[in-house]
């Protein structure tokens, strides 16, 4: 389990457990803005983002602070904090130094942070116990992942809103029916690598 | 003190006309995860009703006393103290639960369900409703967890609550325990919801 390699654990991050298809992690969001791709790139790239570096804060946070004191059961409330925090400040310093990524990035920012993939990211993290550059290669990758994930169904349900579909179907059970189909696809991957 | 009415009509809400999974499609994530077996998913609906029912509880009594800027802050503090006393407890009292629902625990956090009461109900209503408001949406956020639970462990391990139902020699189909199948359960659940209130409405027309 400790010993794989940061790329491997990279690749599969994207597609072997993949956050969305393997994990459930950030449905709420993936089923919510997934209705056009531009607005699903924005997101993601922004997820993308934000989870990479709360989950690189989280590291030292548990490993340097939390762990040598003892206090491991204060985790979830310090990791929320730690990204609810990192959020804010990300807003902040956008609004200041980069007007126009803030302006189409500044919606989805305060919707990230009850977003379950980033503090799920950072609990696996913790749970099987990576190193450094195990850290970082699993950030990343999921957060690439999740990308890839919102910006394929976003092309798939653009492509949807023009054709007929049952009434009770429309919405939330097809999004789920393709989610389904695209986890299935996924699973061909499977046998490349493994990592849980 | 809540007349039986208001009970009445709190509880109708959380677990038909409004459920928190099928209707508002909020907290899936936890749902899906947890459904393999369906002892997880009650242990999950039964700790995720416990932190529902105490956060309004908390936030419908502080309500007066929070800051309107600050509000979003002191609902997830209050969320995470309640979420590190069930895992506490589950580490104490069922290790093994607790490996099997793993990081899904902490993840209760991130529940859009229990923010969303808070925010929704919770901050404006008295604190003993708020209370059974909470009760209502996690026994309805349950029984769909149950509802996809049981399909999944029958077909996948051929058991129910770890008692074997099916026959010697089934075959259990390995893709009920496999994640696709958890969203095409769910799928078909919400449709056949969708379908209930589209023909619910088209009554109401019809009777206009």
């Amino acid at each position: 389990m400790i010993d794989i390699h940061p790329v491997v654990i990279f690749i599969a991050a994207i597609f072997t457990s993949n956050m969305i298809f393997s994990n459930f992690l950030g449905m709420c969001s993936f089923i919510a803005v997934s209705k056009e791709i531009p607005t699903a790139i924005g997101l993601g790239i922004a997820v993308t983002v934000v989870l990479t570096f709360t989950t690189i804060l989280n590291y030292f946070v548990y490993w340097y602070i939390l762990d040598p004191l003892g206090l491991e059961y204060l985790m979830y409330i310090v990791f929320i904090l730690v990204i609810a925090a990192y959020v804010q400040l990300l807003e902040m310093i956008l609004e200041r130094y980069l007007p126009n990524l803030y302006y189409a990035l500044g919606i989805f920012l305060p919707l990230i942070t009850v977003n379950c993939a980033i503090l799920g990211v950072s609990l696996f993290m913790v749970t099987r116990q990576y190193n450094f550059s195990q850290t970082i290669g699993f950030a990343v990758g999921s957060g690439m992942g999740w990308l890839l994930a919102i910006t394929a169904m976003a092309g798939i349900r653009s492509k949807l809103s023009n054709n007929e579909i049952p009434e009770g179907l429309r919405g939330t059970p097809i999004t789920l029916i393709i989610t389904g189909i695209m986890a299935l696809a996924f699973i061909g991957f499977s046998g490349m690598v493994q990592i849980q | 003190m809540p007349t039986k009415l208001e009970v009445k009509k709190v509880f109708n809400k959380g677990i038909y006309t409004e459920n928190p999974v099928l209707i508002q499609v909020v907290g899936i994530c936890s749902a899906l995860a947890v459904t393999n077996r369906m002892m997880n998913s009650l242990i999950m609906g039964i700790a995720l009703t416990f932190v529902t029912a105490f956060t309004s509880l908390t936030v419908s009594t502080l309500k007066s006393h929070t800051p309107k800027h600050i509000r979003m802050m002191i609902q997830v503090l209050i969320i995470s103290s309640y979420v590190i006393i069930v895992d506490i407890f589950l580490k104490a009292y069922m290790p093994e639960m607790s490996a099997a629902l793993g990081p899904y625990v902490g993840l209760i956090i991130t529940n859009c369900i229990i923010m969303g009461r808070a925010e929704g109900f919770a901050l404006s209503n008295a604190p003993t409703i708020s209370f059974l408001d909470g009760i209502g949406v996690g026994v309805g956020y349950t029984i769909v967890l149950m509802a996809i639970s049981l399909v999944r462990e029958l077909f996948g391990f051929g058991t129910i609550f770890n008692i074997a139902i099916m026959p010697e020699g089934f075959t259990s189909w390995t893709f009920m325990v496999m994640p696709p199948s958890a969203f095409f359960i769910l799928a078909c659940i919400t449709w056949f919801a969708n379908n209930q209130i589209i023909k619910k409405n088209k009554e109401g027309v019809e009777k206009k």
